[in-house]
């Protein structure tokens, strides 16, 4: 493909030696051991409380807060989006954040309201 | 707009250093391809929203009767005993090592180094293989359910199960746990009432679209069609990391001068793994 100076290769401005990829590989590897350690910690409180009624709250908030960790190591190192540029990082996220809000809402105070007026075992698909 | 713009209003090239948005520039410093990736996985995390939501109402709708996933994904290959959730953490591992190979193969990328794009792509596509395998083998287990089953009212929708420990998962003989009409939780159901019972009852075993032995025939439902959808990404996934591989084997990419084809796929790929760890907190954990 002949090199076309009308249009500039953003992606060339990626690139980066040998040295610079050591040190990124190296980051790499850490956000690894923290996500597995993340959902090991997770599957092993799941095996020892997930029973306990006391610890039902802690154990939902727990899990909750360490997905977004997780999700946020994926999104920001993986995907790279703490590399771009602010605005476009703002542009990904901040649609998303204004529905969250929306749909954590439906999902919780909705959802305890229907199962409250719902008819008894006997018709539980009526919705 | 009229057609009548004025020469001085149209960026020129001195005027680059501007603004970011005067015109001429990509203000967001990212090529067409990969901004475009990301604006359809942005519609593509609400879809996923919209299912996890609905997951979550009826959840909490049903909170009484919900099955604990616990006590549904105990098998582990090669085991005869139950470990809860073992094999999902499994599968969730296998996702996470998969992404980092495919950052990787994106790292080398920016080094034009082809032939470490080739290794860490193949590693990428057989990490897919292996957790699209591993969906399919918990399927399987869950349509064929456990060998003692559970029994179908008349009724045609409520679930009588045993009563298993959830400690030792060992089943309690003559008893059986019935849903209770005020939405409290479970019944234990013992003696004559559970025989007269068991007369009308169909016996059945694991889940599917119409009916449930761990429960509610909704959480079939929800967990056929979320991991489904899913399992349909990650495959997609796989075929076009495939695709991509190919291309990076023909020294496409070469020629180009950069590998972000390869980034763009791995865009994708890092999507379905970040898609994953919401369904496994949610479906899996809570």
């Amino acid at each position: 493909m002949d090199a076309r100076d009308d249009i500039y290769e953003y992606s060339l401005d990626l690139h980066h030696g040998e040295e610079e990829g050591k040190k990124i590989r190296k980051k790499f590897m850490m956000v690894l051991a923290i996500l597995s350690m993340v959902t090991i910690v997770e599957v092993g409180m799941g095996m020892m409380w997930s029973r306990d009624e006391s610890m039902a709250d802690i154990l939902k908030y727990t899990f909750i807060i360490l997905t977004l960790v997780k999700a946020g190591y994926i999104t920001m190192i993986f995907m790279h989006l703490g590399d771009e540029k602010k605005s476009f990082q703002w542009t990904i996220l901040a649609p998303y954040f204004i529905l969250i809000g929306y749909l954590i809402f439906i999902s919780l105070t909705e959802a305890v309201y229907a199962g409250g007026v719902r008819p008894g075992i006997e018709n539980y698909f009526g919705f | 707009m009229s057609g009548h713009v004025s020469q001085t209003a149209a960026p020129s090239h001195s005027d680059h250093e501007a603004g970011a948005w005067a015109g001429g520039t990509s203000p967001f410093k990212i090529s067409y391809g990969k901004m475009m990736m990301w604006f359809f996985l942005i519609s593509d995390a609400f879809t996923f929203s919209g299912l996890l939501t609905a997951y979550g109402f009826m959840r909490h709708k049903y909170e009484d009767i919900w099955p604990t996933a616990g006590d549904v994904f105990t098998h582990f290959p090669f085991y005869d005993g139950h470990i809860e959730l073992a094999y999902v953490a499994f599968m969730t591992f296998v996702l996470i090592a998969s992404s980092v190979t495919m950052v990787l193969a994106v790292e080398a990328g920016h080094r034009m180094n082809k032939k470490q794009v080739q290794f860490w792509m193949v590693l990428t596509i057989v990490g897919g293989l292996i957790f699209v395998g591993s969906q399919a083998w918990e399927w399987y287990h869950f349509i064929h359910g456990t060998e003692h089953g559970a029994y179908l009212l008349e009724d045609g929708v409520t679930v009588m199960r045993y009563k298993i420990d959830p400690h030792t998962h060992i089943i309690e003989e003559g008893v059986f746990l019935v849903p209770e009409n005020d939405h409290s939780g479970f019944r234990e159901v013992v003696g004559n009432e559970a025989q007269s019972m068991l007369s009308t009852a169909t016996h059945i075993h694991g889940a599917n679209l119409k009916h449930n032995e761990y429960g509610v025939p909704l959480f079939a439902d929800f967990f056929f069609f979320i991991t489904g959808f899913h399992g349909f990404h990650v495959f997609s996934g796989v075929v076009i990391n495939f695709i991509i591989f190919l291309m990076v084997v023909e020294g496409k990419f070469e020629k180009t001068g950069h590998y972000e084809m390869v980034e763009k796929s791995g865009l994708y790929w890092h999507f379905v793994d970040l898609v994953w760890v919401f369904v496994f907190t949610f479906f899996y954990l809570l």
